[in-house]
């Protein structure tokens, strides 16, 4: 766990402590929980189901940006692959409903990771592409239109629920473990780090940089696969305009928030999602709060600002706290 | 030139002079914004239908949300000396010049759906537009009608923030509700226009109030939104349509899905068919010269559970939404 989960994380779970503390003033039953037909029902849950699309994203993002990248696709190919699943739910399977959505997804990611490992774009140049016309051609899928479906296999993927945790948020733990055991249980991690570190040096010491970096955009495009996916079953339909729609900056705000930092090397895939959580978790107390919504938007950069303030080395004070708290000088 | 190839050129030819024999019926252009929404594509197939009815050539031009797109097409109607210009502008102002051109050719303009900038009125024969206040105002009454004298708290999922008709619905159904107090706006959130959104913030409304025990109305800005909704009432066990009425606004297939269903009560239409009167005064103007007045308001119909939903889905369904 100690690999998962470095001492950095102490400033992010501050930040959510507080946030939560927060949302209970707002609204007194946030904590409450109860079964409704199998399934918890309450605000945390709220929070942990609704939080799903950006912490998959952020589990791709945060790869991605650790190479020293950024994938400003990752919304619209949400749009895609839940266009493609909610096509293909009534008359097919579920599995061949998953595979050509997230095979739809791993193009779109080799697709970013050809531009920028092979061509050598500057990855912001490389994914606004997609971002752009990602949404197009998830537009031509559905003609413009609201696609639903009644597939009882797809809608289980976001509305039903595995040992009282809804599905989704299920998929996305299973997505935290199955990420971490590949780069954190390997040392593809070291190298991903070491790539976007300096990615001449680590060519010149036998890492095949350029392989990492294509595996990491074709990573991040699965995982928008299937947030796209989760985000279509949610619905029970796809909404080529709506879906994913500015998801990309809460993915990067969230890899962000979680300590990674733009210019590539360190990363932790737990804090980013903790950050995926922090976001939500403020969303949600907005929600509950019954400001007007003109706020929303003010709110929110207020608290992002707090907890990045919170994390930074040059707040002195904060830095004699963390350092006392650690044992270690500043 | 062999006989085949003169026989063609001479068919050509005769297909060309023969072509204002006929020419009673007349040839409109309709500059459209673009597949911006559902609800457009629906507009742009209710417009063939109608001037297929009435045996007029419309040309229609998709400007791709583009006001420059726009008037380049006003520009190529006036070139080809169309009868009428119909115009769905994408944006409220920079219309002046074109329109100019379009008056000095003598070529009436029509606007649909959305007005202009008021600098420009005498530059437009008229425009036929829905009154997004009496929208809300219609979803407003229906709500008091239906409640009567029960005390009822209404949660809204309101429309994106800044956009005019949002505003506007909403200040309808509130100037509605407040002759009525009874009536109590107790939440009022953005959704976005969006299921997803609409979802999201319904569920949040049904935590803060008792588990939706303290909810007795959802009235939403759009029908999109609250098919999110609905499916929020239902995951917290609740019963939309009997537990919690429900009241929306556009007329899109799926609310009368839900409708059939028995989850949702209620609908306010923004009819598709702007093009229908468009075309009607037109028609009245070229052959008698009836100058119509600037504002042609379409009827926002109210559509219950009551009026045969599935007949509305069915004639719905197929326009594109």
């Amino acid at each position: 766990m100690t690999a998962l989960l470095p001492r950095r994380g102490l400033a992010q779970i501050l930040a959510l402590i507080v946030i939560l503390a927060v949302d209970r003033v707002v609204s007194p039953q946030f904590f409450d929980l109860r079964l409704q037909d199998g399934r918890l029902f309450g605000s945390l849950i709220d929070v942990l189901n609704r939080g799903t699309p950006v912490a998959l994203l952020s589990l791709g993002m945060v790869l991605v940006i650790a190479t020293r990248g950024i994938d400003l696709s990752v919304g619209a190919v949400m749009a895609i692959c839940g266009a493609i699943a909610a096509s293909l739910a009534d008359s097919h399977g579920l599995p061949v409903v998953l595979a050509a959505a997230l095979g739809a997804g791993l193009i779109c990611g080799l697709w970013n990771g050809f531009l920028v490992a092979v061509l050598g774009m500057q990855p912001i140049v490389a994914t606004l592409i997609l971002m752009v016309a990602g949404r197009g051609i998830a537009q031509l899928i559905t003609e413009g239109r609201i696609v639903t479906f009644s597939s009882p296999d797809l809608v289980w993927l976001g509305n039903g629920s595995v040992l009282g945790l809804p599905v989704p948020v299920a998929i996305a733990l299973g997505m935290l473990i199955l990420t971490g055991a590949v780069v954190r249980g390997s040392a593809l991690g070291l190298l991903i780090e070491a790539t976007g570190g300096n990615a001449r040096a680590s060519e010149l010491a036998g890492v095949g940089t350029r392989a990492m970096i294509l595996s990491v955009y074709v990573w991040c495009g699965v995982c928008a696969a299937l947030a796209g996916v989760i985000a279509a079953a949610d619905i029970m339909g796809a909404d080529a305009n709506n879906a994913g729609l500015w998801l990309e900056l809460d993915a990067i705000l969230a890899v962000v928030i979680g300590g990674t930092s733009l210019f590539g090397g360190r990363f932790s895939l737990v804090l980013a999602v903790l950050g995926a959580l922090i976001i939500q978790t403020m969303n949600t107390g907005i929600l509950l709060s019954g400001y007007p919504p003109e706020f929303n938007l003010l709110v929110k950069a207020a608290v992002v600002l707090a907890v990045l303030l919170l994390q930074s080395p040059k707040l002195s004070g904060f830095a004699g706290i963390m350092a006392r708290l650690r044992g270690t000088k500043p | 030139m062999t006989p085949k190839a003169l026989f063609a050129a001479s068919a050509t030819v005769a297909l060309l002079f023969a072509l204002p024999a006929n020419a009673a019926e007349l040839t409109i252009g309709f500059s459209q914004i673009g597949s911006e929404s559902g609800w457009r594509a629906a507009e742009t197939s209710v417009s063939k239908q109608e001037a297929a009815k009435r045996k007029v050539n419309l040309k229609i031009a998709d400007a791709q949300q583009k006001q420059e797109n726009q008037i380049k097409a006003i520009r190529s109607f006036i070139a080809q000396n169309v009868d009428a210009i119909f115009l769905a502008p994408v944006v409220s102002t920079g219309w002046d010049s074109v329109l100019k051109e379009a008056k000095e050719a003598k070529i009436p303009v029509v606007l649909l759906d959305r007005d202009i900038d008021p600098s420009g009125k005498e530059l437009y024969l008229t425009a036929v537009t829905s009154d997004s206040v009496h929208e809300g105002a219609v979803a407003g009454d229906w709500l008091a009608k239906t409640v009567g004298d029960k005390a009822c708290n209404v949660v809204e999922l309101q429309g994106t923030v800044g956009a005019s008709v949002a505003a506007n619905r909403k200040k309808g159904f509130d100037t509605a509700v407040a002759k009525h107090p009874n009536l109590k706006v107790v939440r009022s959130q953005t959704g976005d226009f969006t299921r997803a959104k609409g979802k999201e913030v319904m569920e949040s409304f049904i935590k803060a109030e008792g588990g939706g025990k303290n909810i007795c109305a959802v009235y939403a800005h759009n029908d999109d939104m609250m098919v999110g909704a609905i499916q929020a009432m239902k995951e917290a066990g609740l019963k939309p349509g009997k537990d919690i009425l429900t009241v929306s606004i556009d007329a899109v297939p799926d609310i009368f899905k839900a409708m059939v269903a028995g989850e949702a009560n209620a609908t306010v239409e923004l009819t598709p068919n702007m093009a229908g009167p468009a075309f009607d005064v037109v028609a009245a103007f070229k052959e008698k010269g009836t100058v119509p007045p600037k504002w042609i308001q379409t009827e926002s119909r109210l559509l219950t559970a009551a009026d045969n939903p599935q007949k509305e889905y069915d004639s719905k369904k197929g326009l594109g939404y």
